[in-house]
Order: C-alpha cells, then structure tokens, then sequence
C-alpha cells in the first residue's frame, strides 16, 4: 500500500512536469481520439507531444511489460495510474483496434517474434489496424466466410473481399479471418492472417449508410501476397482466436458505448423541459415521461449489474460469458436513448438539410440513425441471444 | 459496498436454502388454500425461524436483535420467496417492526421488539384502504376522546392480519383522504371492543384481513411517533419493504426462471427438445437478462437501505418497478413455455405466477412506483 502511495505520488509529480497545460481539463485540446498511424496528423502540437511523452512511460499500455511497450504495472499501479490522471485532468488520448482488440489476441497467440514485431506498434500509436471479418456473404454466420487464402511457398495469396470494414481507408493494417481448407467442417478450415494494407492488390471503398457518412468500408483483395510469417497461431486453428477476439470487442464496444453515453450535451430530462416548454414541475406529457423515467431506471438497474459483475470478478468469481448480456443492452439501451431524444427534440430533428437547419439537432438525427447499427455489428442482438442461450442457459443446439 | 454476497452471508443463503428444502414445498400452498379456520400462518415453521434469529436480523441487540441488516434480511426473504414460503416475516418483522423501529418510543421498543425478534409479538401494519396502493388515502379517523383516541374506519389487504397479536394502524388525525399531513400512527389490540378482523386466503395462499374499526378507543400511549406525522415513518417503512418484498420476489422469479429453463432440456416435441427452437431460447435469454437485472437492483437497493443512502427511496422504487415487472414476465413466460402443464393445478409453475401477482400489487406495482420514481427525481 505504501508503494502504491508513493507511485502515486510519481505519478503526479511526472503529470505536472510532463503534461502539457492545453491537455487538461477544462481546456484540453484533446480530440476523443487519436487513432495513431501513418496517416496520423495532429491538430495541436501539444496533443503530439504529450502523447510521445506517454509512449516513452509505457503509459498508453501501462499494464503491458515493457519489451511489448507498457510500463508493467500492476493491476493496483494502473488502477492508481487511471485514478491519477483522471484527477489531473487528463488521460492517454491513444484508443485503437489494435489495442482494443488485436493486442490481447497477439499475446495469448502470437508467437514471440511476431509479438515483438507488432505490439510495441501497436502501443506506440504507429500502425492503424482495422478488422477484416464480416463478408458479404458470411455476416452473423461468420464462420461461413469465403475469403480464400492459397499456399504458394512462403507466401499466402489472398483472394476475397471484406465489408463492415471499420476505417479501412485511412489503416495501415488489416487482421483477417481467411479460408486456408475449403474441405473441412467451416469452423475447422480458417486462419488467422495479418496483412499490410500497402500490399499490391489490396483496395478499400468506403460504404455510404443511412446516416448520410460511415466508418465502413469494403476491402478487396486480388491476389494478394502475404508473408507466410503473419500467420497467428496454427493453420485451420484461427477460428478460435476470431471467438477470442470478439469477446474483446464486446468489452471494447461496451466501454465505448458507456463514454459516449456520459459525454451527452444535455440530459434528456433537459430536452424534455425545453420541448415542452416545462421548466419545472411534473412534465406535462406523462407517456413520455413515464418511457423517461423507464429509461432512467433502465440505467440504473444495468449500472448495478455492471458493477456486481466487476465485484464478481475482483472477488474471483467471474460470471463468464456476460459480455454478451452487456453488449446486448448497452446497444439496445443507446438505441432507445437516442430514439427517445430524437422524437423529444421533434420538427427540428426532422430537417436533412437545408438554410435554416441547426447543427445540434442535425447531430441528433444522424446520431438516431447511427445507432441503428449499434445493434447489429460486433455480432447482432439475436447474435448474442444465441450466445446466452448456448454458453450460459446451456440450451441443446 | 460491494454488490456480492460476504462469506457470513454466503452462510445464512445455505442455511435458509436448506431449512426451505426440509421444511417446506410448493405443494404446502394447495394445502393451506382449504385451510379458512386458522390464522394462517404454520406456528411451528415460525418458532423454527424464529430460532435461527431471522426474526431478529434488523434490530438492535439492546432489543434482542442480531444488529445486522437488511443486507442479511433479504437473503433470507429471497430465499423464502424461492421456495414460496408463507410466513409472517414481511408482515410482523419488515411492516411492522419496521415501524416500531422507525417511529417507537425507546419504552415501545424495549417493550414491545423483543417479543417481534423472538417470534411470540406478531405485528400487522393496517395502512392501505383503497384498491390500489396509495400510501396517504386513508381516509380513518382518528378523534380526540377523553386523553385518547377513537379509530372509526376500514381497512384492506392487512397482510397476515389475522395473526397478529398487535395491529399498527395508520388514521387521520387531521386533514382528508389524500394528504400527507394528519396522519397518526397506533398501536390496537385486535381483540379490543370495536375491532373486527375478518381473514382472507389471497390466490397465492398467503393471508390478509380486511379489518373494521367501529369507535374503537384507545389511549394517548398508543400512538407511535408525532401525531399528524405519521407519514415520516410510514414512507420511511414503504421504502424499506418495498425493496424487501422485492427481495422476496427475486428468489420466486429466480426459481420459476430455473425450473422453466429445465422443462426447456427435457420436454419434447417433434422429435426435439423444445429448447433448441429459437422461438423459445431468444425468449428465455431476454429472461434470463431480466432475471440478472433484478437482482442486481435488489443487491444495490438493500444496501442503499442500510447504508441509509439520500438514494434510497428512489432505489427502491427503481427496485419494486423491476422486481414486479420481472415476476410478471416470468409467471407468463413461465407458463407458457410449460404449455399446457403450465395452466395445470399439478404443474408448481402457476403458485410463481401467483404469488408475482400479490407481490406486483402489493405496496404498489411497477406503474405506481415509475410515477412515484418520476416525482421524486423532479421529472
């Protein structure tokens, strides 16, 4: 405990001499995200700085060791680490797949060389990674995909096409579930395989969705040579570090969902005064009011679950497979969340565009619009019902 | 605090899981719904919990409690409510200890809590009069006579009222049907002059009396707590039991959830176990979530309680709307993924169905409580 003390005393001491001023609250100048990368530009100087800054403390992965770029700290150290910075004011601005998701795959399966070769990368913010899974003919039934991977000497030659491609157009590298044996049950014939998206014959185009802009894209590959050498694991053995992974999707996704949720301009109570023109006092439509307060309670009763699973897990008694539970709520919970506000704000969200449009609402409906795909990707809501029904109720096929 | 069970509690769980399993079934239930001469409730079964202390948990040992908490407490009620036990725990402990502790003097409490924590003072809480739960329409009047009181009025739904050796009854010392101020809390004997007690077995076996009080008189030392203020306590014992009976309700949805799920593995139709159609697994995966949720809530709401949590009476109205909610769920989903066993007397699935019905009702249903919620977070 006494050590801890004192780490945090070292932590402070190093946030006030290391931390540039425009990076702490109120006024940082911090983007949600830096996304890292080749392709990476930095609005403010100072964002750059003190991110290097990070990566020299291992402090963007603290809990790494430090040949893969962390700090090595103790759960108790990073904890104390997180508790520091937050009160400071301040936080890592570094967030990415590749520490999200493909990191805690490559150190459970990766060999050594190949965990040398990419983790510090990863923790240094220099490679993007996006994820090369769903195809369009392999969506909920992933383990159906048909991007084809052939042997030829000590290169793969890759031939297929990925969708649902986050940011695949500003990446600099793809993890891909790829067919190595069309002749095997579908689950048994798939590997694990890392490419440089600079590799001759890779191309991404981006995917327009209801929301007017996206994230997604498709991904191509036409003959596409990759070292044998990014394979993961064995050949024909990928599917379980695809399952692997996807569990920290869902940690991540959950995670994601919680943030974005907490940084809400204005309650919804407080929408709800404004459009009803109802400063104080009962709100006067009492249906919405009584799906407000539904929500609300809603909040609660998954805030307490989140957090009986986390005692759960400190105390040694995991739940296990309750990632889907939380991925299924949080999803259908921002969804409702942001319907609610959506029909709350009422004419003015109902405007595409145009000369008297304004910008707040506008986010608004795109934001409702998003989050229809909240509950489709990382795995649909009927998706995660079949994962309950199967790891936990242990229902018969 | 931490929303998992301590090892102590851990204990007491499977200590009241086990006293359930050998001293009660569902089957009790068919039994005591024929059974209209008693008082309704099995005397032996209470002195046997009685001396486990589970009477005693929420009081202070300087009264013959065990100082513990309702933490502890609702272990035990999720337990009984697990296997639908009836008992006078709710009634005589939560109701109406509750309101002695909350609002007794120090000689009521001295006087009258030690015989609560040893099962022989069985309490009853007279509060509600209207069909649905409304906590300040009592419209019983309570008029100076002498340096007492006379109780005119009648009450509804007054669980385990029958049994009661002493009755706690909230009148209208001033004021009309509806307001919070006026209200008086008293302490009447139910075979005084004046009282009639008339039991009813409710559809889930358990027993409330509707009780008359025709000029009944009693003294100025029967009052608990400030007259006209009656309502400090009485929201105060709402809170607290609201999250009790949901506690209580938690082990039935826990129960009807587990043996419904089993009934998925074995029973078969078209040459399959019915539990690998999606039509019924998506569903029992949406309960199972619920199941989950409810819990989680009742965890946090106890603690809230004996934390003594600003909180709390909006916990507990979170916690009651849930609770209810779920058990509702769970006694028609229950039944239907039974099917036609499911709507049998033979089948133990419709006594769940039964007992979330005057659970739900009881001290207001998930409507009452989102309202209740609404008003006190300013919505």
């Amino acid at each position: 405990m006494e050590n801890v003390n004192l780490f945090r005393q070292e932590i402070r001491q190093w946030l006030e001499a290391n931390c540039p001023a425009s990076c702490r609250q109120p006024d940082s100048v911090m983007p949600d995200v830096v996304w890292g990368g080749r392709r990476q530009v930095f609005e403010h100087e100072d964002v750059r700085v003190w991110l290097e800054r990070l990566i020299e403390q291992g402090w963007t992965v603290p809990s790494w060791p430090k040949e893969y770029g962390g700090a090595g700290l103790s759960q108790e150290e990073e904890k104390a680490l997180r508790e520091e910075m937050h009160a400071f004011g301040t936080r890592s601005p570094l967030f990415s797949f590749g520490i999200g998701m493909l990191a805690p795959a490559l150190m459970e399966f990766a060999s050594e060389e190949q965990k040398r070769e990419h983790l510090p990368r990863i923790a240094r913010g220099e490679i993007r990674w996006c994820q090369g899974y769903s195809e369009p003919g392999a969506g909920s039934d992933l383990a159906g995909l048909q991007c084809r991977a052939v042997r030829d000497g000590d290169h793969y030659v890759v031939n297929g096409q990925k969708i649902w491609t986050s940011d695949a157009d500003v990446s600099d590298w793809i993890f891909c579930l790829v067919r190595t044996n069309t002749e095997v049950p579908k689950h048994e014939g798939i590997s694990f395989l890392l490419i440089d998206m600079e590799t001759e014959g890779v191309s991404t185009s981006p995917i327009e969705l209801i929301s007017g802009s996206s994230p997604f894209c498709q991904t191509f590959f036409d003959n596409v040579r990759v070292p044998a050498g990014n394979l993961i694991g064995e050949e024909n053995k990928g599917w379980t570090i695809a399952k692997r992974l996807l569990q920290h999707e869902r940690t991540m996704l959950s995670e994601g969902s919680r943030a974005s949720a907490a940084a809400q301009r204005k309650s919804l109570l407080e929408v709800a005064r404004d459009t009803m023109n109802a400063p104080e006092g009962p709100l006067p439509d009492a249906g919405l009011r009584d799906e407000l307060v539904q929500f609300e309670m809603d909040r609660i009763c998954y805030g307490a679950t989140l957090r009986r699973t986390m005692d759960a897990a400190k105390a040694g008694r995991g739940m296990g497979p309750e990632s889907s539970m939380f991925k299924l709520f949080l999803s259908e919970m921002n969804q409702r969340g942001s319907d609610l506000r959506q029909r709350m704000v009422g004419s003015d969200s109902l405007v595409w565009a145009g000369e008297d449009c304004p910008e707040e609402e506008r986010q608004i409906t795109r934001e409702w619009l998003y989050g229809k795909a909240s509950t489709i990707l990382g795995g649909t809501s009927e998706i995660q019902l079949n994962i309950i029904t199967k790891r936990v109720l242990g229902l018969p096929e | 605090m931490s929303l998992i069970l301590t090892e102590e509690q851990e204990l007491l769980k499977d200590s009241a899981r086990s006293f359930v399993a050998d001293n009660w079934s569902v089957g009790e239930l068919r039994k005591i719904r024929g059974e209209l001469d008693g008082s309704g409730y099995d005397a032996d079964l209470w002195q046997q919990m009685a001396a486990l202390g589970w009477t005693a948990i929420p009081f202070p040992e300087s009264c013959g409690g065990l100082g513990l908490g309702y933490a502890e407490l609702g272990v035990v009620l999720e337990e009984l409510g697990r296997g639908l036990v009836v008992s006078p725990l709710l009634s005589s402990v939560v109701l109406g200890g509750g309101a002695l502790q909350i609002g007794g003097t120090e000689e009521q409490q001295q006087t009258l809590l030690p015989g609560v924590c040893d099962g022989t003072r069985l309490l009853a809480l007279a509060y509600q009069e209207t069909p649905r739960h409304d906590p300040y329409a009592i419209a019983t009047q309570a008029v100076q006579s002498g340096s007492g009181y006379r109780l005119t009025g009648r009450k509804v739904l007054v669980l385990d009222g029958a049994a009661a050796n002493l009755l706690i009854v909230a009148a209208r010392t001033a004021g009309a049907a509806g307001d919070r101020d006026g209200l008086t809390l008293f302490l009447v004997d139910p075979t005084a002059a004046g009282v009639t007690v008339k039991r009813n077995v409710l559809l889930d076996s358990r027993s409330a009396a509707n009780v008359e009080f025709d000029g009944v008189e009693v003294a100025a030392a029967a009052v608990l707590g400030t007259p006209g203020q009656g309502a400090e306590i009485l929201d105060e014992v709402f809170n607290r039991a609201a999250v009790a009976v949901s506690a209580d309700m938690v082990g039935g949805i826990q129960q009807a959830f587990d043996i419904t799920l089993e009934y998925l593995k074995v029973r078969e139709q078209f040459g399959a176990k019915i539990g690998s159609f999606q039509g019924l697994k998506h569903r029992a995966a949406r309960w199972f979530c619920e199941v989950e949720l409810s819990k989680s809530i009742v965890l946090e709401a106890l603690r809230a309680i004996d934390q003594e949590r600003e909180d709390r009476a909006e916990l507990a109205s979170a916690c009651k709307a849930r609770a209810s909610d779920a058990f509702r769920l769970s006694g028609k989903e229950g039944i239907q993924m039974h099917g036609g066993m499911g709507v049998t007397d033979e089948a133990d699935i419709g006594f769940f169905m039964k007992r979330a019905r005057v659970s739900e009702l009881l001290l207001g249903d998930s409507v009452f409580h989102r309202n209740h919620f609404g008003q006190l977070r300013g919505f």
